[in-house]
């Protein structure tokens, strides 16, 4: 197993041992949220291991059910929405903070970033209390806003990076050639940080349609994303139907780790 | 030379001016320093200088990347400080090329055509005419990556020519190349530059390449022009001690004035050998500075006048053509003549040798 012909059968044991502590770590890790594939096409109303009988009624009743539907639908339009927003604003703030001559550089980037650290809870009480002055609270508006202060940290991040490697020269040398700053930025500068600008909205898109704390503290059942609808449903009546929404999510999260691992084997 | 006011060949009609430029980056120390300079039309003018010099500061200024912190920069006789450079119509040619590496060439070669409202056949004619004039017609459709760097280099200058602009500013374009490569670049740019008439304006800090080049050179140093002149002047005639040793290989030796004789002025060297030089010793501290290559051995038949000296030989190294031969001299200065292959013979290192110049090889510096 990768070891040279003349490992001595101790660095063999060792290394066979080494695999599986390997393998049962990344078990650990993913057997329970794989776990709810199989349940979510049990024929059973309950949740029992192994499936005695399988079926698509869950998946009927996730698309067939106006409040599933609904759900979908409008964690699909804030995350949407977010991922316009955040990446916008966060490539327009990295681009700033990249700049030789930007004061401050340190606290700003530990401030843009900080709705990533913060608990999130605290974020949702904060956005609660302070949009509700606003009246924004039980609003799709409140909801994206809140949503874009979370996501936008991921798009700051990863445009960032691509700007460390990004040659200020060429900006320089459109502008020399007769572009305006907008002009250069759209034919030079936005190609080549392209990689670092989808992954941030890859990020961002994901933030939002899974989030669940802030969506429970500021929509109401007009809003209600997916997440909340699954969050309400454990709590209200325990239906497969939450797995198979489950399952759904997780072939989303699943697509879209794969478009990111593309786009950085492209770049690499 | 520093200060006053230094008026190029153009005089009024010059493209570019310089007034009393100055430029701080932190508003503590000067990298330019109170900078005049004007640059001619058709002219190409080398910046010349170490690094930290203030050359590319002064070179970034005119194209717009770089305001100064006081002074004026005029081109065509309008003011340009407050001009973003899109706006100044200025070819510059970047040292790491900066071509766009998500375009083709050709496209990168028509990038600034369109800015220009020239598009269709017409952007496509003109663009085919400058890859031409760099000899690169077959590689339109290349991306740079797939380009040598010395395609690269002829890219970035067709790219900063198919405008035509009517000044072409260059940083340090030719430095990643490999000598040879650097050499042929050095002789197509110059040509270039002169069958189309541009007023170029180089910055480097490969002396060799500024007087293979220009028809002026500015010598920067310490956010000031040292010496501004043509190549010959510049190598014959260095302004002061700095321009002595930055330009060509120079033996420059402490000295103290002494009096004069027959039109010479005669210095007394550390050790109390008499030399001659001609020019008159100005106040302060005084060095005489004479190039290798004038320093010939006394065993030879001498020039009537000749300083002469002796010095005990260091080194000696053997160069094709000519030998190296540096001997300590005047009570402990290296001093290193270059002998023709003819004229030489074998030394020992330690052994005696009387070596001599002619007084009109020699020159008083300052400092």
């Amino acid at each position: 197993m990768w070891l040279p012909s003349y490992a001595t059968p101790a660095e063999r044991l060792m290394r066979v041992l080494v695999v599986a502590f390997a393998a049962a770590i990344l078990l650990f890790l993913i057997a329970p949220i794989f776990i709810i594939v199989p349940l979510s096409f049990s024929q059973d109303p309950f949740f029992t291991l192994p499936v005695r009988e399988y079926s698509l009624r869950w998946y009927e009743d996730l698309f067939g059910n106006p409040r599933w539907l609904d759900a979908m639908l409008n964690s699909a339009l804030a995350a949407v929405l977010t991922t316009i927003l955040a990446t916008t604003l966060g490539t327009l703030a990295a681009l700033g903070i990249a700049r030789p001559d930007f004061p401050a550089r340190r606290v700003v980037m530990a401030l843009l970033i900080s709705p990533m650290i913060v608990p999130v809870v605290i974020v949702a009480v904060g956005s609660y209390l302070f949009f509700g002055q606003f009246g924004l609270t039980n609003t799709r508006a409140g909801l994206v806003l809140a949503h874009t202060a979370l996501a936008t940290p991921f798009v700051v991040i990863t445009v960032t990076a691509t700007l460390s490697t990004y040659d200020t020269n060429l900006t320089r040398a459109a502008h020399s050639l007769g572009a305006s700053g907008a002009s250069a930025f759209f034919r030079v500068t936005l190609p080549m940080i392209l990689p670092g600008v989808i992954s941030g909205a890859i990020f961002a898109f994901a933030t939002s349609f899974d989030e669940v704390v802030v969506a429970l503290f500021l929509t109401a059942a007009e809003q209600r994303t997916l997440p909340v609808q699954m969050f309400s449903g454990i709590r209200d009546q325990i239906n497969p139907t939450i797995m198979a929404a489950a399952t759904m999510l997780l072939a989303l999260s699943v697509c879209l780790f794969a478009a990111l691992a593309l786009l950085t084997r492209k770049r690499g | 030379m520093t200060g006053e006011h230094i008026p190029g060949p153009g005089g009024p009609d010059a493209l570019v001016r310089f007034e009393q430029v100055k430029k701080s980056y932190d508003g503590l120390q000067y990298v330019v320093k109170d900078l005049n300079l004007d640059v001619a039309r058709g002219e190409f003018l080398t910046m010349l200088g170490p690094s930290g010099s203030g050359k590319t500061t002064t070179l970034m200024m005119l194209g717009g990347f770089e305001r100064p912190t006081l002074g004026r920069i005029m081109l065509d006789g309008k003011p340009v400080e407050r001009l973003p450079p899109e706006k100044r119509n200025i070819g510059f040619v970047f040292q790491n090329y900066a071509l766009f590496p998500h375009m083709t060439v050709a496209e990168n070669v028509a990038f600034p055509l369109r800015y220009r409202g020239i598009r269709g056949q017409a952007a496509a004619a003109k663009m085919a005419q400058a890859l031409g004039r760099v000899g690169l017609d077959a590689m339109g459709e290349r991306r740079p990556a797939q380009l040598s760097g010395g395609q690269q280099q002829r890219v970035a200058l067709a790219r900063a020519l198919v405008f035509e602009p009517s000044l072409v500013l260059m940083d340090e374009p030719l430095g990643a190349l490999d000598k040879q490569l650097r050499e042929r670049m050095q002789v197509e740019i110059k040509h270039l530059q002169t069958s189309l008439g541009i007023t170029m304006v180089y910055v480097t800090h490969d002396q060799s390449e500024a007087l293979t080049m220009s028809d002026r050179i500015a010598v920067f140093h310490d956010g000031r022009i040292q010496q501004l002149a043509d190549p010959q002047t510049l190598y014959n005639a260095p302004a002061n001690r700095f321009v002595a040793g930055f330009i060509g290989e120079n033996n420059t030796m402490r000295c103290s004035p002494a009096g004069q004789e027959g039109g010479f002025t005669v210095v007394r060297m550390a050790d109390g050998t008499a030399m001659r030089a001609p020019g008159s010793a100005g106040p302060g501290e005084l060095s005489l500075s004479v190039r290798p290559e004038n320093i010939m051995l006394a065993e030879e038949t001498l020039p009537p006048g000749a300083n002469l000296f002796s010095g005990i030989a260091t080194d000696v190294f053997f160069l094709g053509d000519h030998m190296r031969l540096s001997v300590s001299a005047f009570g402990g200065e290296t001093v290193t003549a270059r002998i023709p292959v003819a004229a030489a013979r074998s030394f020992h290192p330690g052994e005696t040798v009387h070596l001599a110049c002619k007084p009109a090889d020699c020159r008083l510096l300052e400092g």
